[in-house]
């Protein structure tokens, strides 16, 4: 039987920690994750993990040592955000290209500057190409689902790369919902022991981690870890099936929410779909076809699965949680376009909307702007303006 | 056990040959001998910044180093080492693994002294059971001798260049042993490729066998920075401590031992001189300028005296 509980974000990831019973957690204090550390050094205090808990001085130190932990063999984690996820950037591609399986929640907040400490994706989503896998969570419990799944996902043979668990600061992290937890000896036999083939510490087979790689090497090498990302999108999907038996809670790539027959579909991440989906339910009560695309998976990006879902609705706005400043359009907006383009999809009008950036709340007449335009785009076929922004004063 | 160099020097290399490190370079001399401080039946996970001996040892197939071996970053070998370690102290409470593993990590004086300062001090703060060996050798030697915190003043460095008004580095060097003795670590010391290696090997093994966090800085001549001929390793190295530029001291629970006072304490400028990157002080006209050294050498090295209680 599952646990009934009420637990903010942060605390739902610090418990799926307590029971994943890392070798050793480092990190540093930032908020909206200080909870986090804060959380899990009680647990470490009272004897209640067998965690070593490293207080290190820097989130740049917090991931240098989740990587030598890692490559010494044991499980490391850490939690961060915005400018203590930026600290890591160096780190961040490092743990990827020695493929150590290290798992982090990101508690998703604006990047500096100006400093804000609200939730958007900014931080995440500069980290896209860093080769960590990464998984958003609209809720707690999905917060909390995804943190119980990232080591099996992260540490499997043909995986082999960092993972991190991203929700959003503050809505998710510090407020309190319902959710449902699973009994400590089922997270200890879903996820399993790590038993790496190499590690420091085996000292019957002592390796070198991090060497100079230089041109007869390097591009394998970088080939493999592109293979290790696709082939984690299969890894995902098992592992989330092995999930949905035990829980009975299904996970996908994407979440499709009310799309069977719809003509204009927001495809966001993380909390705002909770909002979407209401306003959603509204809008089909008035017998209007939309719906909602939630990516979970946004790397690796299913391409071939997103261009697939969308290819069959009129009009597509991208909500995107953090701005590229590239002119153009905002990350996920340009990775969708460019999916639907390479899968020779061009049927959807897709257009962009930068939103809540800096925690600027996101209502439901926010999102019914979005629909309202869609719909009127559905109808006419016309596209006037592609990369717009939603609830931001001219 | 009494120091034994014939011993000593049979115990088998844990940094193998063929790696790619200049010839009269200071650095493996000083690994070498501090990796022989290690029992033999001791593992060791040994780390190292990014710096030559990173890059010379470990070129993708091949590596040098016969223990385990991390290189992460730059400015991160101690937080490096330093999770390494709490992975040992977790995984041997579960029972994961058994006997006995060292960790050693190793920096040059950019990634100690500068970039990887804040990391070797949250290391050494929190208490694991680690070394951290700096190998001096005053400058970014790398990435082509540019100027370091450790390089000393007046020295001709690719950033700090000897140019018609600026006479070389116009800063004289952070004292980084002191700032980790002032950590009040279990063991600090200082010390250099002298004679038959006994005082680094004494403190290599007291860094590595005394629990907790230990700090070793060792001078390691460059001979394309320092501009010195290769054959010179060693008689360079010995007037660095012959003229008291670099003591050899110790720091054992906060107390202060100076291992080595030269009866006849040399000028400065007699290590100075057998240096290319030095050779412009020694014109006409730069005396006040090897004054200004000798001066500075003297005040460390008379405070050294008073802190071990000995002036």
């Amino acid at each position: 039987m599952a646990i009934r509980e009420r637990l903010s974000g942060n605390e739902a990831t610090a418990i799926a920690m307590k029971q994943i019973n890392p070798d050793v957690v480092a990190a540093f204090p930032i908020t909206p994750s200080t909870e986090v550390p804060q959380y899990f050094s009680s647990f470490v205090a009272d004897g209640s993990v067998d965690t070593e808990f490293v207080a290190v001085e820097s989130e740049h130190s917090a991931m240098s040592a989740c990587i030598g932990a890692q490559a010494a063999g044991g499980r490391a984690m850490t939690a961060t955000s915005a400018n203590g996820l930026a600290l890591m950037w160096e780190l961040l591609y490092i743990a990827a290209s020695s493929r150590l399986p290290i798992v982090m929640a990101t508690i998703n907040r604006a990047l500096s500057g100006p400093i804000n400490i609200h939730n958007d994706h900014s931080d995440a989503m500069g980290a896209r190409d860093s080769g960590w896998i990464q998984l958003y969570s609209e809720t707690n419990q999905e917060a909390y689902d995804n943190m119980l799944m990232a080591h099996r996902i992260a540490e499997h043979p043909d995986v082999m790369l960092p993972l991190m668990v991203c929700q959003d600061g503050f809505i998710t992290s510090h407020a309190i919902e319902n959710i449902d937890l699973l009994e400590d000896d089922k997270v200890k036999a879903f996820v399993g022991e790590y038993n790496p083939e190499h590690y420091l510490l085996n000292k019957e087979n002592p390796i070198a981690v991090g060497p100079l790689d230089l041109q007869p090497y390097y591009f394998e090498h970088k080939k493999q870890q592109a293979e290790a990302m696709k082939n984690a999108k299969k890894v995902i999907l098992d592992v989330s099936e092995e999930f949905y038996k035990l829980t009975g809670r299904k996970y996908g790539l994407f979440e499709e929410y009310k799309t069977d027959d719809a003509d204009a579909v927001i495809v966001l991440i993380n909390s705002t779909a909770g909002t979407a989906k209401y306003v959603a339910d509204q809008y089909r009560a008035q017998g209007k076809k939309v719906g909602v695309i939630k990516i979970r998976v946004y790397r690796p990006f299913p391409v071939d699965e997103i261009a697939q879902a969308l290819s069959k609705f009129k009009a597509v706005a991208v909500l995107d949680k953090a701005d590229s400043f590239n002119a153009a359009g905002g990350p996920l907006f340009t990775d969708i376009t460019s999916a639907l383009y390479a899968k020779g999809i061009f049927g959807p009008k897709v257009i962009n909307y930068i939103y809540g950036l800096g925690g600027r709340d996101v209502r439901t007449n926010d999102i019914e702007v979005v629909y309202n335009k869609l719909l009127e785009i559905a109808e006419t076929g016309k596209l006037d303006s592609v990369y717009n922004y939603l609830g931001v004063r001219e | 056990m009494a120091y034994n160099v014939k011993e000593v020097a049979q115990k088998p290399d844990r940094l193998t040959g063929g790696h790619r490190m200049c010839a009269g370079c200071g650095a493996p001399v000083v690994v070498r001998n501090v990796l022989k401080a290690l029992k033999p039946e001791d593992h060791a996970v040994i780390g190292s910044a990014t710096g030559c001996l990173e890059v010379s040892t470990f070129i993708y197939p091949y590596t040098a180093w016969t223990d385990s071996f991390i290189h992460n970053a730059f400015e991160n070998a101690a937080a490096t080492i330093s999770g390494a370690e709490a992975a040992y102290v977790a995984m041997k409470r579960k029972g994961k693994i058994n006997g006995e593993t060292k960790f050693i990590a190793f920096g040059g004086d950019g990634g100690t002294y500068d970039i990887g300062l804040q990391s070797l001090s949250g290391a050494m703060e929190r208490g694991h059971d680690m070394v951290y060996v700096c190998y001096d050798n005053g400058a970014y030697m790398n990435t082509g001798i540019q100027r370091s915190s450790a390089t000393p003043k007046y020295a001709d460095t690719t950033t700090s260049p000897a140019g018609k008004k600026i006479p070389g580095k116009l800063q004289p060097r952070k004292d980084l042993t002191e700032v980790m003795a002032n950590h009040h670590l279990p063991y600090v010391a200082q010390t250099a490729l002298i004679g038959n290696m006994k005082d680094l090997y004494e403190k290599s093994e007291k860094a590595i066998y005394t629990p907790g966090p230990a700090f070793l800085n060792v001078l390691a001549p460059c001979p394309r920075g320092w501009r010195y001929n290769t054959p010179d390793l060693m008689e360079v190295s010995k007037m660095a401590v012959e003229t008291c530029f670099w003591p050899l001291y110790e720091v054992i629970d906060g107390k202060y031992i100076i291992n080595y006072k030269p009866k006849n304490k040399l000028p400065v400028k007699e290590f100075l001189k057998m240096q290319g990157r030095f050779k412009h002080l020694f014109k006409a006209g730069n005396e006040h300028m090897l004054e200004e050294i000798q001066q500075e050498v003297d005040r460390r090295w008379e405070a050294l005296l008073r802190l071990a209680g000995e002036a």
